[in-house]
């Protein structure tokens, strides 16, 4: 990876894919690429772990994250045992943790939550989820992997595949993809779980995009799959009729071609069989690893500026 | 317009919003406020010949200022309208209404998620694109479309 242009840091904050530019995209994946464990980096810097609604996985990483710089990581996960429980206000609770924190990184279950914190407070905020919106920092890990492997973000042939019509990484990823070249996108869900009209109205003109029901993946390079929840269907029947028409086997697999990546936004249920984990495609574990030097990135340059 | 429909609707001082979208008169009417106890002359127009739109809808309010919070919202639901202030029978200015690129209290979001129907936050929705209308909200970046927003406004 090269490095692309120097870009100043400081005073930005991370709340949605929609703020970040291909540069910026570019210097998060250059510098994850390049980070190693440092115990003196972020040395006597606080981050507040701000977990309104517990996520194990998010949480654990960008403590790590912080961790691995020698930074220290302050906050709670659950809101029992707070003064949020007593009904403080979201900018009271953070105007509060502003004075003991140098940066928060927050997940919470309402859309908008993290932008508001972010104009409230002067130290910078990542949004580790904000409701059905925005989980940034997943995507520039689903972003690193592709990279990874295909050494490229244009000029891909990527299928989404299964609930793209409430799953945000979806969303999420696509409009990411508005930021590169020769982009084409397949679609790939049951009718009633397409993507929504108002993301395909973000990507019309820039993207190129089909729909489609069928699972056809001969030609795809990256393979993003999600998972199709029973709840998303009106009757179980129903469910049950469309669900293992999404899943992917060895033999799916099997029409994939060997430089295609899979990929899952994890936990993975039923969706990917797990004979297909030991597959040379099959790459949503180290996705899932990628989330530590992409926060750690993150983190160093949230704080340092560069 | 003829002499003599001029004549049944002069107001002394007061407030002539032309150029109202056909249709969206009663819009225009509920922003304002006009409802029953209201004593002050007011004259609505609707399907109008205009040259400019075809149709257009007018509301003429007597002994009324609009406030910028008002023309703005005036905008929202009737983009090409033009307030006339009347004094002393006479157009004295022509204000064509203008959405500015930010609306702050002034359209709620329409995602009953969204902190700011949740917390005591003000609403705060970005224009992105006039005509077409089409509002995003600046927290959860729900797309509002053009139609919901009249429905929406605060
Ligand atoms: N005193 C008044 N009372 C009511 N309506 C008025 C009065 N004066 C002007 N208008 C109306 O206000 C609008 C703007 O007036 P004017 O500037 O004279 O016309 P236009 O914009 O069509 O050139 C017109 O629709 C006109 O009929
Ligand atoms: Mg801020
Ligand atoms: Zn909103």
């Amino acid at each position: 990876m090269v490095q692309g242009p120097k870009l100043d840091w400081r005073g930005k904050d991370i709340i949605s894919i929609r703020d970040l530019s291909r540069e910026h995209i570019e210097d998060v994946l250059y510098h994850a690429q390049q980070i190693r464990p440092d115990p003196n980096l972020l040395q006597g810097r606080v981050m507040a772990s701000l977990f309104f609604e517990p996520s194990t996985r998010t949480q654990l990483s960008f403590a790590t994250a912080m961790q691995r710089l020698g930074g220290r990581v302050i906050g709670f996960s659950g809101t029992e045992s707070t003064s949020i429980a007593k009904g403080e206000s979201l900018q009271d609770t953070v105007r509060t943790v502003e004075k003991y924190a140098d940066i928060i990184v927050m997940r919470h279950p309402l859309e908008g939550s993290a932008r508001l914190v972010a104009d409230t407070v002067s130290i910078p905020v990542i949004n580790a989820g904000d409701g059905a919106n925005q989980h940034p920092t997943q995507t520039l890990m689903d972003l690193f992997t592709i990279k990874k492997f295909h050494n490229r973000l244009d000029d891909l042939k990527i299928g989404l595949v299964g609930d793209l019509k409430y799953g945000r990484t979806v969303h999420s990823l696509a409009l990411a993809f508005t930021r590169f070249r020769k982009i084409q996108l397949r679609l790939i869900s049951p009718p009633n779980l397409r993507m929504p009209p108002s993301v395909l109205q973000e990507l019309t003109g820039i993207v190129s995009y089909s729909e489609t029901d069928q699972l056809d993946l001969s030609d795809l390079d990256v393979v993003y799959v999600t998972r199709i929840q029973k709840e998303r269907f009106p009757d179980i029947e129903e469910y049950e009729k469309v669900k293992g028409a999404y899943v992917i086997t060895p033999k799916v697999c099997e029409t994939l071609k060997p430089t295609a990546i899979l990929l899952h936004p994890l936990p993975r249920v039923d969706e990917i069989t797990p004979e297909v984990d030991t597959l040379p495609q099959a790459k949503y574990f180290e996705q899932v690893q990628n989330g530590v030097p992409v926060r750690m990135a993150l983190l160093k340059l949230l704080l340092l500026g560069a | 317009m003829s002499d003599g429909e001029l004549k049944v609707s002069k107001i002394k001082n007061g407030t002539v919003i032309d150029h109202i979208t056909a249709g969206m008169a009663p819009a225009v009417l509920k922003i304002l406020g006009i409802e029953q106890g209201c004593h002050d002359t007011v004259i609505v127009a609707m399907n109008v010949r205009s040259q400019r739109l075809g149709l257009k809808d007018m509301v003429k309010v007597e002994n009324r200022v609009l406030e910028a919070e008002t023309v703005k919202k005036i905008a929202i639901v009737a983009p090409h309208a033009t307030v006339n202030i009347i004094k002393d029978f006479a157009v004295v200015q022509k204000i064509p209404v203008e959405l500015p690129q930010e609306l702050i209290g002034i359209v709620r979001c329409s995602n009953r998620n969204c902190i700011t129907n949740i917390e005591r936050v003000t609403s705060y929705v970005v224009v992105e694109s006039r005509e077409p209308l089409r509002l995003r909200c600046h927290y959860c970046e729900t797309l509002i479309e053009g139609p919901y927003a009249s429905v929406l406004l605060l």
